[in-house]
């Protein structure tokens, strides 16, 4: 099934590259400001950006690698399923209403209201950076393993395509471009997986139980309990909190709040994000099983050891070459159009935290700061492509689990800490983003995913596969311990004015 | 809209402002509770679910019906979990949230809220 090039796989990706290039040509227009690059004019409706958050949100990792992991390992890979779902609700509670209400462009805008800005921003960069980095490889990964699977071009070249197109998307459209193909994603992506679960329940008589029943009698019971993925128990509890706590430490997820047009639109927005994105995994289950039942786990592997195609498979199996043109299609599009957020928030974090704010002071000359986010998007696409074909062969929702223990770690205590806690200091907030990303990074480094699977060593330093565990509690403690040595009477001075506006929005 | 960032509004101390402060502090307060108390709920789901995936893997995979095991039933409920939890702070922010930021406004409109 690899490597031939087909018709009509060729004209569902032509058709999907056709309109999105018509949607980044009409947003091109109106995208002339920084304020319409980065929030869209913050003209985004609550319905818009619900679609547009969930389109984000399920990337590669959701559908090719949750699927992959499901048919390979069984229920161990509803953990990822659960977990990426139950960080929405706090989303929801914690940190849509107070960052709408508080930033501009950067979830950083937020840490730095009443901080002193140059050290929040700079160590918020840093963390930010990392998180997209990672994130972005994963996409590379499902991208590369996709169109080499479909038509036969190399892996490298494939990554090349992806890399060129997601730049042209944030280049010229910026984040009205952005939030409209994630809309188009989002219908394609759930309308998609929905006709291929029905054309999987179909096999059993539209009876889930009868699929699951199926895949115990075929794969042993062992697949319907935890069991393969997860041998250390402390290992699935680190992943579970990397999961619930790393969607609010998300950039290009937070950077949504801003396209709306106040506190009101983005509570709705994540309400109907949630709704969308937990239907999408309900169906995982369905995929993930039918996939081990009708193609079987080994087919699998053998075409990607990471798994990722499983999901491609079951279509090619279920409805011909046409549908596997089709799921594929809607798979190129997902990680075009989360590529495309993320390189957007990433360009953000460069341009307007790095550049405006602490290079410039918060003063940058007219139209500078747009200038500096563009060669950001260039130079990110390049790296992206580097990385891409550097992490070749690796399950993209285990990469994408450790891109949310960098979210986690670097992003959300630091977020937290300064909304609803009057005493973090600017010195705390910084101390907590830098030694939070620094950690997890480094744990990253000795766990045995990289130090056995990727270095091929005997053992590891550290035992957790994902450091969640230690990173969260880490940067948290490092947050209010330093801001308790270092207290910032300003900033400290300014807490009821800044909760005022928590409530109320901005004066502007 | 110019690109500099908002500069942090400053901290006056007249009577309408202190008044806003006093009256917006209950308001986050109230919105604190519900928040906290919602994602207390999350957690203690979810973590009661992966606790057992990761110190009970045996029990979920316990079969409630042919096909169906403890582990797979839980699964699903804590995804129906968390559109109710959602729900339920939706329906608290329209029913109580707005209105008590309505009135905040409407009573102290001269100063923050308005643009």
């Amino acid at each position: 099934m690899r490597g031939r090039t087909d018709l009509v796989a060729i004209t569902f990706f032509a058709l999907f590259i056709a309109i999105t290039l018509g949607i980044t040509w009409w947003a091109a227009r109106r995208t002339q400001t920084a304020e319409h690059f980065y929030a869209a004019g913050r003209s985004v409706t609550a319905g818009q950006n619900g679609f547009a958050l969930a389109g984000d949100f399920m990337s590669a990792a959701s559908f090719l690698g949750i699927a992959g992991l499901v048919s390979t390992s069984g229920f161990d890979g509803l953990i990822y399923s659960t977990g990426w779902l139950v960080g929405w609700p706090v989303v929801l509670f914690l940190i849509a209403e107070p960052l709408r209400n508080l930033g501009r462009y950067t979830f950083a805008d937020v840490v730095a209201a009443r901080l002193r800005p140059t050290p929040v921003r700079l160590s918020a960069a840093y963390g930010s950076l990392a998180t997209i980095a990672f994130y972005l490889i994963a996409q590379m990964v499902g991208a590369g393993g996709l169109i080499r699977l479909l038509f036969g071009i190399s892996y490298e070249a494939a990554v090349l395509i992806v890399g060129a197109a997601m730049m042209a998307y944030v280049l010229f459209g910026g984040m009205l471009a952005t939030t409209w193909v994630q809309i188009v994603k989002a219908v394609l992506l759930l309308g998609g997986a929905a006709l291929l679960a029905l054309l999987v329940l179909s096999r059993f008589g539209f009876d889930p139980r009868a699929l699951f029943a199926a895949a115990a009698a075929q794969q042993g019971a062992g697949v319907l309990a935890p069991g393969k993925l997860i041998s250390n128990p402390w290992d699935a509890l680190s992943l579970g909190l990397a999961l619930m706590f790393g969607t609010a430490g998300l950039p290009h997820i937070l950077m949504r709040f801003y396209t709306v047009p106040d506190a009101k639109a983005a509570r709705q927005s994540v309400f109907i994000a949630t709704g969308l994105i937990g239907l999408f995994y309900l169906m995982t289950f369905i995929l993930g099983f039918g996939a081990m039942v009708l193609v079987g786990p080994s087919a699998i592997k053998a075409v990607d050891a990471g798994g990722n195609m499983a999901a491609p498979m079951l279509a090619e199996l279920l409805g011909g070459r046409p549908f596997l043109g089709f799921i594929a299609a809607v798979a190129f599009a997902t990680i075009l159009a989360v590529v495309a957020g993320l390189a957007l928030s990433g360009a953000a974090a460069i341009s307007h935290d790095l550049w405006a704010n602490v290079v410039r002071k918060g003063h940058p000359r007219p139209g500078e700061e747009l200038k500096v986010a563009r060669i950001a998007t260039v130079a990110l696409a390049l790296v992206a492509i580097a990385l891409g074909v550097a992490f070749k062969g690796q399950n993209v929702a285990f990469m994408v689990g450790l891109a949310f223990a960098i979210a986690a770690s670097a992003n959300f205590p630091a977020l937290a800490l300064s909304v609803f806690w009057r005493r973090t200091s600017t010195a705390g907030a910084a101390a907590s983003m830098v030694v939070g990303t620094t950690a997890t990074l480094v744990l990253i480094t000795l766990s045995p995913a990289v130090q056995i699977d990727l270095l091929h060593h005997e053992s590891a330093w550290f035992p957790l596969k994902n450091p969640a565990l230690i990173t969260i509690p880490l940067s948290f403690a490092t947050g209010v311990i330093v801001s308790l040595l270092r207290p910032d009477a300003e900033s400290e001075a300014r807490f009821d004015a800044i909760a005022a506006r928590v409530l109320l929005g901005a004066p502007d | 809209m110019s690109t500099s960032p908002t500069p942090p509004s400053p901290v006056t101390t007249d009577a309408a402002t202190s008044a806003l402060l006093q009256a917006s502090r209950t308001v986050a307060r109230q919105r604190w509770r519900v928040a906290a108390t919602l994602t207390a709920g999350m957690v203690v789901i979810y973590f009661g679910f992966i606790l057992l995936v990761a110190f009970r893997p045996a029990s979920l995979g316990v079969l409630v019906a042919d096909g169906l095991s403890i582990g797979i039933v839980l699964g699903i409920v804590v995804i129906l979990a968390a559109w109710v939890l959602t729900y339920a702070y939706v329906s608290w922010a329209n029913r109580v949230y707005d209105p008590a930021l309505a009135t905040l406004r409407a009573t102290h409109g001269n100063q923050e809220a308005t643009p």
